[in-house]
């Protein structure tokens, strides 16, 4: 019986995901809405939830066009290979104390894995699609993300120095006293930057920044295929916000004294969710870097907070350790 | 002023007859009192050559088919007349020069290399009338199609679809235009490879989210770094020019707001003022400062547009909304008053149409009141934005001598640090009587343009507060017998008012033989209509100069070497229409 929960949550995982991923795409819109003082969809259904319905339907049904002069295989394998990458990368993600598809010891290096594999869709994508934005925005996303996944990587070592393990429940564990949000806040400024990064979206959205490339690496792609982008961009989305609260906002803890007060899964969920309005509400504050000062702020000021981070943490624990 | 401009004119004059000797020019006395005289071709570009110093500014160049004019006395024989309007900005000084050419040899020399900008005026010149400049660098079509046959502004080409054989796009006609459409590097003078790289040829345009409206720009890229870049304008082209030559002097008021479709009736102005001059019509007080207000209304709403664009194009989401907000506010205000909202058409030849309405102070005093506040929040959301801000400083520089060499004017050229604003330097129609500064910079990027437009919001605020306490009483419309559609108070007590209603609204006023263009500060720049009447209801040619022509061509000579991102913050900071390029 124990063996089939991990199936049952990955069923509810795959199939949440996707619907999860679909109310945000109503539910970002909403809040821009709020924020930019307009509705946003508001028409279908109660506060317009029906639009998401709505979306679904249109992207269902569009026809099905691969441009013929691009590469037909690789462009239809694209847009799979980042929901692939994104759904797996929830396997390792810990929801709740025992709730989750996989505990590995090399958890952290698992996510780390699954996000750099999304990197080829965009990038296959931008190349397949034998048009000139879209390779522009293919070469962008390629130097992106090389450069972001070194910080992304770097910025997570010093949570793994202070709980001492790679695996995401020992690392929630390791938390139960004080959060690594406020201990490693270097560590999470860089993974909060690096993550926008991965998940390409605004201010970081170069690889498709529409004001400049039209739709960058996806110009050609249209329909459900299209949809399959937009679904690993929010896929990425929940993934990263997932991560960041298991990383460095105490996973599925409460806050002290009233954290017993509500399940610990409730506690992963509304974290999540507030980590996710940030995104969303930074999408609408703050204009695009140009590509070139993107690579210079990630090389020039990002890499070295990360070292210095380490090597205070570090240093920290060596202390400690002595005086222990 | 009158006095001393006229003292300015002769010095120029004189020097001229001095060193080319009078016989070899012919004055032609215009109403707006702008110096005009005509040149034998041959000494065309000696005589050019000697002004360029004293000229800074190729204001305009345009040519005229003669060959059906009526009221040519005292003027050339000429079939064709090319006219050059030459400004000079130091001394608030302009001039024209005229060519006569005949039918049998349609050709003079280019002057591309006196003012750089000529060189899209003479290729209008060359796409209308069929001019030949020779030695110009590459003397194609610019508003028209490649494939367009014929010389539109011609008086013997038809103006309208129906005087044309039936329209097809079978598909070769959609395979012939493609193909005229694609782009060849060779044609430009490009190079396709360095020593090291290819180059990429990617084609910006003209439908493209950033290049607000259809505009095209070829670029030459080195990876993601532009190298030479073509724009390739007349997508929006719709033949205002000619339009202008059918409809009555009435009737084209409404082709106007759609020029410049942010400016709604700035355009009126420009438009409306040159008419009066023609007609010597002298606008009451009241309806002067109805018009100014209403013009900085639009001043400010057009702004607006541009502020939340530019802030979008260098990918900032939310302050477009909440600037589409004010201007949404602004919109009320304008169809409380005139009805209408972006092309109100309201501006009459001697007035404006209504009076304004009841209750206009207070609706007007909540908006001004209303936008210093937001604009504060937008300078602290956008303007001191850190990543704003390395976007577009020193971005997309030009000198002063740049700005003048390709005739950029309004806030782009006050950004290089010129303080040269029409409404202060040749105040019309009223605006000597405002108190208002003119925002200037020295950095001449995108940012100081922005800002300048920003503070130019706010100095319109001034201006319209000025209106709102010092509104004059009495008309709002000219007795002036030519004043269109007339006051029609007396038209049921007297025939004389009577005839003039009647005849005035159906076949619209005659305006008497002439020529006058008047500038203003439109909100992009200078704006101004050169009319020629030939004595009759409509007018013989109508020249639009407006300012985001010569802006969009120096496009290449400041993006060179920049990035993709760069020309969109350059092009968003240009704050162009394409309505307002293409006519």
């Amino acid at each position: 019986m124990s063996e089939l929960i991990p199936v049952l949550l990955a069923l509810i995982i795959l199939i949440g995901g996707v619907i999860v991923a679909a109310v945000l795409t109503w539910f970002e819109r909403r809040l821009l809405g709020v924020w930019q003082d307009r509705y946003g969809p508001n028409r279908l259904g109660p506060l317009g939830i029906g639009q998401v319905l709505a979306d679904m339907i249109k992207l269902l049904f569009k026809d099905d066009w691969v441009p013929p002069f691009a590469d037909k295989v690789v462009f239809i394998f694209a847009p799979t290979a980042i929901v692939v990458a994104m759904m797996m990368g929830f396997a390792v993600v810990p929801f709740a104390p025992g709730m989750m598809i996989i505990d590995v010891n090399i958890g952290l290096l698992f996510f780390l894995g699954m996000t750099s594999l999304a990197v080829y869709s965009v990038l296959l994508g931008g190349l397949a699609s034998n048009n000139k934005y879209a390779l522009l925005g293919g070469l962008r996303s390629a130097a992106q993300m090389v450069s972001y996944e070194v910080f992304m990587g770097l910025s997570l070592m010093g949570v793994v120095m202070m709980s001492g393990s790679f695996s995401l429940v020992a690392i929630v564990e390791a938390q139960t006293d004080l959060w690594f949000c406020f201990s490693q806040i270097l560590g999470l400024i860089v993974f909060v930057i690096a993550g926008i990064a991965e998940s390409h979206r605004l201010p970081f959205d170069l690889p498709e920044a529409e004001h400049e490339l039209t739709a960058g690496f996806h110009t050609e792609y249209g329909g459900m295929k299209f949809a399959m982008f937009m679904l690993g961009e929010y896929l990425g989305l929940m993934l990263i916000s997932c991560m960041i609260v298991t990383l460095f906002f105490g996973g599925w803890h409460g806050p002290a004294l009233i954290g017993h007060w509500l399940p610990p899964l409730f506690w992963f969920g509304f974290k999540v969710f507030f980590v996710i309005c940030f995104f969303v509400l930074l999408r609408a504050a703050i204009p695009r870097p140009r590509y070139d000062q993107l690579m210079s702020l990630g090389w020039k000021v990002m890499l070295p907070i990360t070292l210095i981070n380490l090597v205070i943490t570090g240093a920290v624990l060596l202390w400690m350790e002595g005086a222990g | 002023m009158q006095m001393a401009e006229s003292r300015v004119h002769s010095q120029v004059e004189e020097n001229l007859y001095h060193v080319f000797g009078q016989a070899l020019f012919t004055a032609q006395p215009c109403a707006d009192s702008v110096l005009t005289l005509w040149v034998h071709r041959d000494r065309l570009f000696e005589v050019l050559q000697y002004l360029k110093p004293k000229f800074s500014m190729l204001y305009d160049l345009f040519a005229i088919d003669e060959r059906t004019r009526v009221y040519r006395e005292g003027q050339p024989a000429s079939d064709f007349t090319v006219t050059y309007h030459l400004l000079s900005l130091d001394r608030n000084d302009d001039m024209r020069i005229k060519v006569a050419l005949t039918e049998s040899s349609l050709n003079l020399p280019t002057i591309t290399s006196l003012w750089p900008n000529a060189n899209w005026y003479e290729r209008e010149v060359w796409d209308m009338f069929g001019i030949l400049f020779a030695g110009h660098p590459n003397l194609y079509r610019i508003l028209l199609p490649p494939t367009w046959e014929g010389h539109a502004l011609r008086k013997d080409h038809p103006a309208r679809a129906t005087e044309m054989a039936e329209f097809e796009m079978g598909p070769e006609r959609v395979a012939k235009e493609q193909e005229a459409l694609r782009f060849r590097p060779e044609q430009w003078g490009m190079k396709k490879a360095s020593d090291d790289s290819e180059y990429m040829f990617l084609n910006l345009g003209p439908n493209h989210p950033s290049v607000h409206g259809v505009f095209r720009v070829a670029l030459q890229l080195d990876g993601e770094v532009i190298v030479d870049s073509v724009p390739d304008i007349g997508y929006h082209h719709r033949g205002a020019e000619k339009m202008g030559e059918r409809q009555t002097w009435h009737t084209f008021i409404p082709y106007t707001d759609r020029i410049d479709y942010l400016g709604g009736v700035m355009n009126n102005l420009a438009y409306i003022q040159s008419v009066e001059m023609l007609a010597g019509i002298q606008v009451p007080e009241r309806a002067k400062i109805i018009r100014i207000m209403l013009a900085e209304l639009f001043r400010i709403s057009s702004h607006l547009v541009f502020y939340g664009t530019f802030v979008q194009d260098v990918g900032q989401m939310s302050p477009v909304f909440y600037m589409f907000a004010d201007r949404e506010k602004l919109f009320g205000i304008v169809e409380a008053i005139t009805g209408g909202r972006m092309h109100p058409a309201w501006f009459r030849i001697g007035g404006v149409a209504q009076d304004l309405p009841n209750g206009w102070e207070q609706i007007i005093r909540d908006f001004i009141d209303y936008l210093p506040a937001r604009l504060d929040h937008y300078d602290k959301m956008a303007m001191q934005n850190k990543m704003l801000k390395e976007r577009t400083v020193g971005i997309g520089v030009y000198t002063q001598q740049e700005a003048l060499d390709w005739g950029i004017t309004g806030p782009g050229l006050r950004a290089t640090g010129i303080d040269w604003d029409v409404r202060k330097k040749r105040p019309y129609g009223g605006y000597d009587q405002f108190e208002f500064d003119v925002p200037t910079s020295n950095n001449g990027d995108c940012y100081d343009r922005a800002q300048l437009r920003i503070e130019e919001m706010r100095q319109s605020l001034r201006i319209i507060r000025q209106c709102l306490d010092n509104m004059p009483g009495g008309a709002y419309k000219s007795d002036h017998p030519q004043t269109t559609p007339p006051p029609k108070e007396r038209t049921m007590k007297d025939i004389e008012t009577l005839i003039h209603h009647f005849l005035n609204v159906s076949w619209g006023p005659v305006i008497p033989q002439g020529e006058a263009s008047v500038m203003i500060e439109a909100t992009k720049g200078i704006n101004s209509y050169h009319l020629i009447s030939d004595g009759g209801t409509n007018s013989y040619r109508t020249r639009i100069r407006t300012p985001s022509f010569p802006h969009l061509q120096q496009i290449p000579l400041i993006s060179k070497g920049l990035m993709i991102p760069d020309l969109i913050a350059i092009i968003a900071s240009i704050d162009f229409v394409m309505a307002d390029v293409d006519r």
